[in-house]
């Protein structure tokens, strides 16, 4: 970490491009939600600095305005100064985990659930089981509502688990060139049947997709964190897993680990055992909506109602990629697509935030509904699996059982002929 | 704390106890630690944290907080989204800041009569967005329009680059409501179901651009205008600021009136292209922005007779921006300018001088000459159609020579608009920043004339206390002592 202060964390050039001109502001979802302008990039970045400085000490209290940080980073593509905001917010966490013990319960969430559990799929398995069954026997309105809501995400049927070929060739001939496919965590567990979609979509758009199977965690679990040690440790082992030389993409379906590959090269800049390559993975790191354009979803069935897309923070803000995927959708959709209010701003899943934060996560999330159902679209397409669970839970505490909430290689693989 | 910052004493206490009965807790901020960021605006050459900051949901929690403050004769301060430039709401006195941020709906929009009620802590932008897709657009422009709130538009008479063409802020406000500082709630001009316009004083025409000196707004009814036809956005190149400014004052003078006449000088074009990749071109001495809008009829006729007075001052080139998106972004990296100079200074002080325009190529040059002067960087980014200048003095608070140099880089190019018949300030405000300046601008018996009319609606001097008029209590010198956010 590059500090010039004794007992500073922050990079001090980063951190002074904050201009505090306030043009943030109306971006972030907290302040929005709250009026409260400690709640804001803004108010943030100002706290961060006094820790920094030590003007503040880091304690709970002072630590509660970046833990309620979504770390969405709708602030960095409003600011016209060029802040690494979600830099800067994770050299904050890696600091405040450094100096603030943290209660028994919240630390069991972090080590036990978010860290030790979630990036490893064989372990969300059997943590997925129980839940499953009580989901199956519709036990789960017994339970306590601060139970009951997390597995509202549980699909209580276990889904195929038949694995991914290793190796899928495009009609097209000749190919574009091999594509590498990252799986993720969660998202193998709980998505396989998108990923299937995913490689669907990209033999159509004329590339053969491998799956690299010593594959793991992209690390944003740990980094959004700021867990920088272990996301750093995922990043080299992803590294080495992805290291053939003549891969055209490393495609990835999921919003928050796409920004998160896009970014080993600066997360291992300072190790320059792995900086070259991590570089060079960044480089090739793309979002599945940069890899396919409309014209290779030719097969139209008939149309769909109202569809709206609702932008993954890490997608939109992080990789500023807003209109590719909105292409993709209204192609799909034709006259049908409608954009909501506010489709830019965070659902309030943001990764892990939705167990570590309960209380502001459920009203960012009645915020999201709210808008949906006044698009009164049939159909919200999404970019990452957060999104999609939280806004379907939303949606079923709402009794709203006409909405669907859909994936974007779901959403378009739908029309592609079998 | 190691603050050392402002403990509350007792009649704080008293008065927080107060509070609590009127507003919910997280309505309240007490603690140091949540009033740090409200110490500033986005001039933060001066700071002052304040005793309390309350976040109120309605007119009538407004009317009680100040009521609240009276009785506990405690200063009170509104505050929208802070982006202000001149410190007007610098929390002198440890004063009540009354945050204005959770009342941001658009209440009412009525197409008919093309108006709409707001309340004083919605973005500027979000009106706009309410009402697009009927055509229909709030003209007045502020380029922090997508954080900057209405209330703190009517406070400072926002303009923009626009309202060279569309007019100001006073222009498109038809009345709005006020919580007097004794607490009453007045409304002055006209209501959403009223007429075009109301009988006696234009009490509404006092308010605007008062710097919430005469009580706290907090709802308006905006006029909307109609989104023009059609438009032509034209990007000239110059080789120097002398040559743009002299086709900025030959374009006034043939008769076109442009929506927006902007300038850029080299530095500023070089920052904001860091920061966008427009793709302007970094060799120019000075752009111009010139878009012309209306009905499609005659607008081409315009554009070639600007591009022909540009040429003949001497441009290299004459661009055009050929889609919506290429406009979008050209004006884009013009409203986020400001923004942009994070990449070439920690800090800077902008002045909002203005000119006759036919002084604008004499205020440059004074420019460039108090940049070498006092040796620090200068870029410029301004409404030139308005001469309306926006000089960005660079410095470093953590250097304090510098800050000095700054402020006095600053006072020096004021004092020459002064002197060339313009004014100290066009859109952004006096506020703590320039009050001192009001005295050269100002007859003693112009400003006497101000500070009754400000006693009428506020005997007591409680609103927004020590801002606009000279000899204001001011927190500190220019050489704060404590920065605690460097």
């Amino acid at each position: 970490m590059n500090t010039d202060r004794p007992g500073g964390f922050l990079d001090n050039r980063k951190a002074s491009a904050c201009i505090h001109c306030g043009l943030c502001l109306a971006s972030c979802p907290t302040y929005l939600e709250t009026g409260n302008e400690n709640l804001s990039p803004r108010g943030r970045i100002y706290l961060m600095r006094a820790m920094d400085k030590g003007a503040v000490p880091v304690t709970e209290a002072s630590a509660s305005a970046i833990d309620t940080c979504l770390g969405c980073r709708a602030c960095e593509a409003a600011c016209p100064s060029g802040v690494r905001y979600g830099e800067l917010l994770e050299e904050t966490r890696e600091h405040i985990n450094r100096s603030v013990p943290r209660g028994w319960m919240e630390t069991l969430l972090t080590k036990v659930f978010i860290e030790g559990i979630l990036p490893h799929p064989e372990r969300m398995e059997i943590a997925l089981t129980p839940a499953r069954w009580i989901k199956a026997a519709a036990m789960d309105r017994f339970l306590p509502a601060g139970l009951r809501e997390p597995l509202a995400f549980v699909d209580p049927h276990r889904p195929a688990q038949e694995s991914l070929p290793p190796f899928s060739q495009t009609a097209r001939d000749p190919s574009r060139g091999t594509v590498a496919l990252v799986v993720g965590c969660v998202m193998d567990v709980m998505f396989r049947e998108t990923h299937r979609s995913t490689i669907r979509l990209l033999q159509r758009a004329g590339f053969d997709v491998v799956v690299p199977e010593a594959q793991g965690c992209c690390g944003a679990l740990f980094a959004h964190g700021g867990n920088m040690a272990e996301a750093r440790r995922c990043a080299a082992h992803n590294l080495g897993s992805f290291n053939a030389p003549d891969l055209k993409a490393v495609v990835i379906n999921a919003a928050g680990c796409g920004s998160t590959l896009k970014e080993y090269g600066q997360l291992l800049s300072n190790d320059p055992r792995w900086a070259p390559s991590a570089m060079a993975f960044s480089a090739k790191a793309r979002d599945l909506s940069e890899m396919i354009e409309p014209e290779c979803i030719d097969w139209l069935p008939p149309r769909f109602g109202r569809v709206t897309y609702q932008d993954a923070c890490h997608l939109a803000h992080a990789q500023r990629i807003t209109e590719a995927p909105r292409r993709l959708v209204r192609h799909v959709a034709r006259g049908g697509y409608v954009e909501m209010s506010e489709s830019d701003v965070c659902c309030g899943s943001a990764g892990s935030y939705n167990l570590t934060q309960p209380e502001m996560a459920g009203r960012l999330r009645r915020r999201k509904i709210g808008h949906i159902l006044e698009s009164r679209a049939d159909i919200v397409v999404t970019s990452n699996p957060g999104c999609l669970l939280q806004m379907k839970a939303g949606l079923e505490s709402a009794k709203n059982r006409a909405t669907q909430v859909m994936h974007i290689a779901d959403f378009l693989a739908a029309h592609l002929p079998a | 704390m190691k603050l050392g910052m402002h403990r509350a004493t007792q009649d704080e206490s008293a008065l927080l106890a107060d509070l609590r009965l009127i507003l919910g807790s997280p309505q309240i901020l007490s603690d140091p630690l949540e009033l740090l960021v409200y110490e500033c605006d986005a001039y933060t050459l001066e700071k002052k944290i304040p005793s309390i900051v309350v976040l109120p949901n309605s007119p009538f929690e407004v009317a009680e907080i100040v009521r609240c403050c009276n009785k506990h004769q405690a200063p009170f301060i509104p505050r929208g989204a802070g982006t202000n430039l001149s410190g007007a709401i610098l929390p002198i006195e440890n004063a009540v800041v009354i945050s204005l941020t959770r009342m941001n709906q658009v209440q009412q929009v009525d197409l008919e009569n093309r108006r709409a009620l707001v309340e004083a802590g919605c973005v500027n932008i979000w009106i706009t967005n309410a009402v697009r897709s009927a055509g229909l657009l709030y003209a007045p422009d502020p380029s922090s329009q997508t954080a900057c709130t209405i209330g703190g538009n009517v406070a400072t008479n926002s303009g923009g680059p626009h309202t060279l063409k569309y007019g100001v802020t006073t222009n498109h406000v038809l009345g709005l409501e006020m919580v007097l500082p004794d607490g009453e709630i007045v409304w002055l001009g006209t209501t959403l179901e009223g007429g075009e316009e109301t009988g006696g004083l234009d009490l509404r025409g006092a308010v605007i651009g008062s710097e919430g000196m005469f009580g706290i707004v907090t709802r308006v009814v905006v006029n909307l205008s109609q989104i023009p036809q059609s438009w032509r956005t034209l990007l000239g190149v110059f080789a120097s600021v002398d040559d743009a400014s002299q086709a900025v004052s030959d374009i006034i003078a043939s008769g076109i009136v442009p929506a927006a006449l902007e300038m850029m000088d080299q530095l500023i074009t070089q920052a904001v292209e860091a920061a966008y990749h427009f793709g302007f071109p970094l060799d120019a001495g000075a752009l111009l922005i010139v878009e012309l809008d209306g009905l499609e009829e005659g607008l081409e006729q315009q554009a070639m007779e600007v591009e022909r007075l540009c040429k003949a001052n001497r441009a290299t080139e004459v661009r055009r921006a050929r889609t919506d998106k290429e406009r979008a972004d050209l004006w884009k990296c013009r409203k986020r300018a400001f923004g942009a100079i994070g990449r070439l200074s920690p800090n800077f002080l902008t002045q909002d001088g203005v000119v006759p325009r036919s002084k604008l190529p004499e205020i440059m040059r004074f420019i460039q000459h108090t940049s070498a002067e006092f040796g620090l960087r200068i870029p410029n980014v301004f409404h030139a159609g308005d001469g309306n200048i926006h000089p960005l003095i660079l410095y470093d608070e953590s250097n304090p020579d510098e800050v000095k140099r700054a402020v006095q880089a600053g006072n020096r190019i004021l004092e020459r608009c002064l002197e060339l018949g313009g004014s100290v300030s066009g859109e952004h405000g006096i506020g703590v920043e320039k009050a001192d300046f009001m005295e050269k601008q100002f007859s003693q018996p112009d400003l006497d004339a101000m500070r009754s009319l400000r006693r009428m609606f506020d005997p007591l001097h409680r609103c927004n206390p020590h801002k606009m008029f000279p000899n204001g209590k001011r927190c500190m010198d220019f050489a704060p002592r404590r920065q605690i956010s460097v």
